[in-house]
């Protein structure tokens, strides 16, 4: 489960430390724009200290790595793949030759750190190239987990002002949803990025929502409560698919072929939407599963 | 591992450690922590353990903790003296 994917500065030993308390289903320790390039070396040797000897066991572990572009992103790999988090993020993936080319680096370093976990791929798409490549990056490789709209990037690559309303983004999420979806993988919205306008977020989560996100990004431990209310389902929805799975007994016993409830038609697409409720209730009930 | 020159890693934040590291003759170490009554003896055993699996042996070190864990003392003294070893850049 996904709902939630908090950026955390990876050079910062209290938030590292505090970071698996805050509530997120997913952290993600940023080695690339919350570290300057004159503390790389740092943020790296600290994070990788910490997922040696820190227990997040209720959190999914991601790194975001440095550019393919940069003079970092190798070192990023030989230090923290070996050390098994669940996931590296690389950043500004635009076809799947950057894929390719860091599943090959990350083979060599599980190799070499005689690890046995594999660790897969959260690819953040933030240009115009890579999100007309998006199914092709998601589709791949068997690494790939999820892919992240990064809004911010995206809309300086389009030329496009970036608004509280998101409406510049439409397109976008559209098109990384349907692809995610297409390749079997979750789609995670881009963060919002107005701290202390909570209002928004909430408005802009449930646009995502509406979207078909799994989940979405934040960049404040305060937007962690909020996104996950949102993403979790509601004891309408919890109920509704309770009903979806009596009437489907009722029917059955009732010899009936074909399913109302409420007036309405029960296909196989409703059913099928049902049991995700169900399953991600039940998830929510016994933890991180 | 030999120390070439002044380094510094870290900050004076909350749950952090300022570490400087200079050349020197010997092994000498200086703690200071807002915790030295209660983890003194522990910080600076930290940094004698790093220094040893680091093979150095001439330097000085001065720490500055602010409640730092022991991962991160070890991370911020490791980053330390690679910089002052004049590794290869971040």
């Amino acid at each position: 489960m996904r709902r939630t994917a908090l950026f955390l500065p990876g050079n910062n030993p209290n938030m590292l430390i505090n970071g698996g308390y805050l509530g997120a289903d997913s952290i993600i320790f940023d080695l690339e724009d919350a570290v300057s390039p004159d503390e790389k070396d740092a943020a790296r040797i600290l994070i990788r200290h910490a997922l040696s000897s820190l227990k997040f066991e209720k959190c999914e572990i991601i790194v975001r790595i440095n550019s393919l572009d940069t003079s970092f992103w190798e070192k990023d790999v030989e230090e923290i793949v070996p050390l098994g988090p669940d996931a590296l993020m690389p950043t500004k993936v635009s076809d799947p030759g950057c894929i390719h080319k860091l599943a090959a680096k990350m083979d060599e370093a599980e190799k070499r750190g005689g690890s046995t976990k594999r660790v897969m791929l959260i690819p953040l798409i933030e240009t115009a190239l890579g999100l007309e490549n998006s199914f092709a990056i998601a589709s791949c490789h068997e690494r790939i987990a999820a892919l992240l709209l990064g809004a911010e990037d995206l809309t300086a690559d389009l030329r496009a002002p970036r608004t509280r309303e998101g409406g510049e983004i439409a397109y976008a999420r559209n098109r990384l949803v349907c692809a995610a979806r297409a390749a079997g993988v979750d789609a995670l919205d881009t963060p919002f990025p107005l701290i202390d306008d909570m209002e928004g977020l909430r408005q802009d989560a449930l646009l995502a929502k509406s979207f078909g996100f799994s989940g979405k990004a934040v960049i404040s431990p305060r937007h962690v409560n909020c996104v996950n209310g949102i993403f979790s389902p509601s004891d309408a929805e919890i109920e509704y698919a309770h009903q979806v799975f009596e009437a489907i007994e009722t029917a059955k016993k009732q010899g009936k072929g074909a399913i109302s409830l409420g007036g309405k038609m029960i296909d196989a697409p409703i059913v099928e939407r049902a049991r995700k409720v169900l399953e991600t209730a039940k998830e929510l009930q016994g933890g991180r599963t | 591992m030999r120390i070439v020159k002044n380094s510094i890693a870290g900050t004076l934040e909350s749950s952090d450690i300022h570490v400087e590291v200079s050349p020197g003759t010997g092994v000498e170490i200086d703690v200071q922590s807002t915790v030295l009554t209660q983890f003194g003896d522990s910080i600076k055993k930290t940094v004698m353990d790093v220094l040893r699996e680091m093979e150095v042996g001439d330097v000085r070190v001065f720490a500055n903790d602010r409640g730092a864990l022991d991962c991160v003392i070890r991370a911020r003294l490791e980053t330390a003296l690679l910089r002052a070893a004049g590794g290869d850049g971040p």
